[in-house]
């Protein structure tokens, strides 16, 4: 094995330099020419020009005016440097029934109905009772956002058909027809009621 | 389940096969024979690799000093990994400033044994990271020590399961090919233009690449936000080509970063299984018997659409406990949005999520775009069965195959003992070492996964104790219940099977976990590797016998349907009872309303 460490060694080297360096150098060039916007993080930005936001990550809402992202367990909720879920498993009283200072899925339905005007019986759709895999899901169900809008539309003296057109239209249907699911980015269309007129 | 899931299932699985004989004819071709359409660009630097490494690239190896040069490379690349990692606070690329005095307050330390568990788990192909990428590695650490294990384990890899192949096609020689041409092609000739290429599709879709600091952004509702940068589309394509399956970020491939749109998920799918799946072709060009392959192909498949059915179908029927809150979760009304959607993105659903949960477990990838730990139980058995079957449906690149070879020639040994007659696969006798070796190979598995999970059930430390503050080792987990042993069988199976996925609520960051799972991923992998090169050793010295009536053939669908009873069989006899204690008795419990 002794005869084979120098060469290992300088594969190593060599390889990483190449594998390791070169490649993301190249790459990045490439990307940055040909896809700016996407490669620095898909970016929005305000008429001033300050940076308000990604297109694909998601971010807190809690006003009653702006629809609402999935709870999120990234850090305080959509910290983007400490992504992640819950890893809480299907029998665990914690996810379920909350704890000290975590808020169960019980609280969280209990929550949603009442800030939406719903019924002590009107069911919840999932999506928005459960946190996501990243803690960053930029998407609600469509399900999830039309039972919104009653609530937004009165917050801001909408019309509720004005807000439903509205949520209609940022559905993004399944990709090229049939991958994945039908969703509604949450930051684009609170960005495009907030256009909205009064 | 519904329609639509099906479809994307069903469309998914056609494309890849569609890949498998272009891609399996570009491998024969490129390691073969060293030919590549890219060869005008890439010959000369395939050239300077052999003068810079200072080997000549023509002689060949018999089977001892391939196994020697593959770990003494290994060896190296890990201690390199390690010197990285430790010194990343003084070196460039690091503008968050980790492991220095400016590090921000998010900051992980990197510890040694930290530093060892991540070099062992890149080296090894594993990926498991005790680590949260954002928080923890600077670029550097990233792209040099990370991301470079991505392509040479695979190109590893790639090359033990090619030495396998050899074993079979060469006929009385002794050697088996020569280490370094075998990973410098397979890099230079497969690895790199496939990714370049599939970089800059992910790119397209939204996956970002910059050196830049983290953006810190005012949300429209006025709370401040951090949003990371970094060289993520270079490592992303890398990690799941390469089938190593080591997030950029800690929500892996869930990361709306890493994995933006379900179209680049559907590529990251591809990307998984592509080079196993082309490598059954490859296999049955090689033995001259392209029916070979697709035989070793069928069995794949059978295996990897019933984990996808199994998992789908709970993870669509979803969690009691959850809809008993007043929640709708059928996925009759709400489609695949529906279901158990705890831990899983809007964007993927409950069907790529199951189908990814299936895929990265089918082959040795280990990254996820949903939270396995937040699975039912028995959609996350699926998961977890696939790893400790020995992830050989697709499998790593180069170990999927031969791990299905393994099993190959025990299903015929079994068979053979069934007639009485010597058995034989491809054109060469099977014998006594060639039998040996085939099950050192399977009882190493099975042994690591096992005498870990059990000690780390038992293993008591005081509370506090430097190598594991939580006290006794079961403390680590994150969930009571059978659940929390779930998590640390998953733990020891993810590592001993080089995968890297987790049921990741486990606290492992602590140095009783960082240092047994890091052994048990050097076990897992080179425990395993070298019985599989010496039996390449072995059986590229026999002569070929020709096929007689007697000769039971491997072609066929008995062939097939016996080869993936083997597997289940022999996985089942071994894991059952521990799988029992966890997610089999979790299921019934959640059925029945109990919480923990």
């Amino acid at each position: 094995m002794f005869k084979q460490m120098m060469p290992a060694l300088r594969a190593t080297l060599v390889l990483a330099f190449l594998t390791g360096l070169v490649f993301p150098a190249v790459v990045t060039l490439c990307a940055q020419l040909l896809f700016p916007d996407q490669a620095n993080g898909s970016l929005i930005r305000n008429q001033s020009g300050q940076v308000i936001g990604s297109r694909l990550i998601g971010q807190m809402f809690v006003k009653p005016e702006y629809f609402h992202g999935r709870p999120s367990a990234a850090g305080q909720g959509y910290a983007g440097e400490a992504s992640g879920g819950t890893n809480l498993g299907p029998t665990s009283s914690k996810l379920i029934l909350g704890s000290k200072d975590f808020v169960g899925i019980k609280q969280l339905a209990e929550s949603y109905r009442s800030e939406n005007l719903l019924g002590a019986t009107d069911k919840v759709p999932v999506d928005a009772v459960t946190r996501s895999g990243s803690g960053l899901d930029p998407d609600i169900s469509p399900a999830n956002a039309m039972l919104q809008a009653r609530r937004v539309s009165a917050a801001r003296h909408l019309m509720l058909e004005q807000v439903i057109a509205l949520v209609q239209q940022h559905i993004e249907g399944r990709q090229l027809g049939f991958i994945g699911e039908p969703r509604v980015n949450v930051l684009l269309l609170n960005l495009a009621l907030d256009k909205i007129k009064r | 389940m519904t329609s639509a899931g099906w479809v994307q299932i069903i469309i998914y699985s056609v494309c890849l096969l569609i890949l498998v004989k272009p891609v399996g004819l570009i491998i024969i071709q490129a390691l073969e024979r060293g030919k590549s359409l890219l060869l005008p660009v890439l010959g000369p630097v395939e050239r300077a690799c052999y003068r810079l490494i200072g080997v000549d690239s023509e002689r060949e190896m018999v089977w001892t000093e391939y196994a020697c040069a593959l770990l003494a490379f290994s060896l190296v690349s890990m201690v390199f990994t390690y010197a990285l990692l430790r010194l990343q606070g003084v070196l460039p690329l690091n503008p968050m400033g980790f492991s220095t005095s400016t590090a921000p307050a998010y900051a992980t330390a990197m510890t040694p044994d930290l530093a060892f568990n991540t070099a062992a788990s890149f080296t090894t192909n594993t990926n498991w990271q005790s680590y949260s990428g954002e928080s923890t590695m600077s670029y550097l650490s990233q792209m040099l020590a990370l991301a470079f294990h991505n392509w040479v384990s695979a190109a590893v890899g790639m090359a033990a399961g090619l030495t396998l192949v050899r074993g079979f096609a060469r006929r009385s020689i002794r050697s088996i090919g020569n280490f370094w041409r075998d990973i410098v092609r397979t890099t230079l000739y497969i690895l790199l233009p496939i990714s370049f290429v599939c970089a800059l599709f992910l790119v397209w879709q939204g996956v970002i690449q910059n050196f830049s600091p983290y953006t810190v952004v005012n949300t429209v509702e006025g709370a401040k936000q951090i949003i990371p940068q970094g060289p993520v589309a270079s490592q992303e394509v890398i990690k799941m080509l390469g089938i190593n399956g080591g997030g950029f970020f800690n929500a892996n491939s869930a990361h709306p970063f890493e994995n933006p749109t379900p179209l680049s998920n559907l590529l990251q799918l591809l990307l998984i299984f592509v080079l196993p799946a082309a490598l059954t072709y490859t296999f049955g060009r090689m033995v001259k018997d392209t029916r070979q392959g697709w035989a070793i192909l069928a069995a794949m498949f059978i295996l990897f659409l019933s984990g996808v059915a199994v998992c789908y179908y709970f993870e669509g029927r979803g969690n009691p406990a959850i809809a008993r809150q007043g929640v709708e979760m059928s996925v009759k009304s709400l489609g695949d949005s529906g279901g158990n959607m705890e831990g899983k993105e809007v964007r993927f659903g409950i069907a790529q999520s199951a189908l990814f949960a299936t895929v990265t477990t089918d082959a040795s990838c280990g990254a996820v775009n949903s939270m396995h730990d937040s699975f039912t139980p028995l959609g996350g058995l699926v998961p977890l069965l696939n790893i400790e079957l020995g992830e050989l449906v697709f499998g790593g690149v180069g170990s999927g195959l031969y791990g299905m070879l393994v099993f190959a020639v025990l299903t015929v040994f079994i068979a053979g003992l069934m007639v009485g007659r010597t058995p034989e696969y491809v054109g060469k006798k099977i014998e006594k070492t060639d039998v040996k070796m085939a099950m050192l190979f399977v009882l190493a598995g099975s042994f690591s996964i096992l005498i870990f999970a059990a000690l780390a059930s038992v293993v008591s430390l005081p509370l506090g104790c430097a190598a594991n503050p939580p006290g006794a080792v079961f403390n680590n987990v994150g969930n009571a219940g059978p659940h929390g042993f779930s998590e640390i069988l998953y733990a020891f199976s993810s590592a001993t099977g080089n995968n890297g996925s987790a049921f990741a609520g486990i606290a492992a960051n602590t140095p009783y976990y960082n240092v047994t799972l890091g052994l048990a991923m050097l076990f897992g992998r080179f425990v395993m590797m070298i019985p599989v090169l010496a039996l390449a050793g072995v059986l590229v010295q026999k002569k070929l016998v020709p096929p007689t009536s007697g000769t039971f053939p491997t072609h066929g669908w008995v062939f097939v349907v016996l080869l993936v009873c083997v597997i289940l069989i022999v996985g089942a006899l071994t894991f059952f009872p521990a799988l029992t204690l966890g997610p089999v008795v979790e299921h019934f419990l959640m059925q029945g309303g109990r919480l923990f």
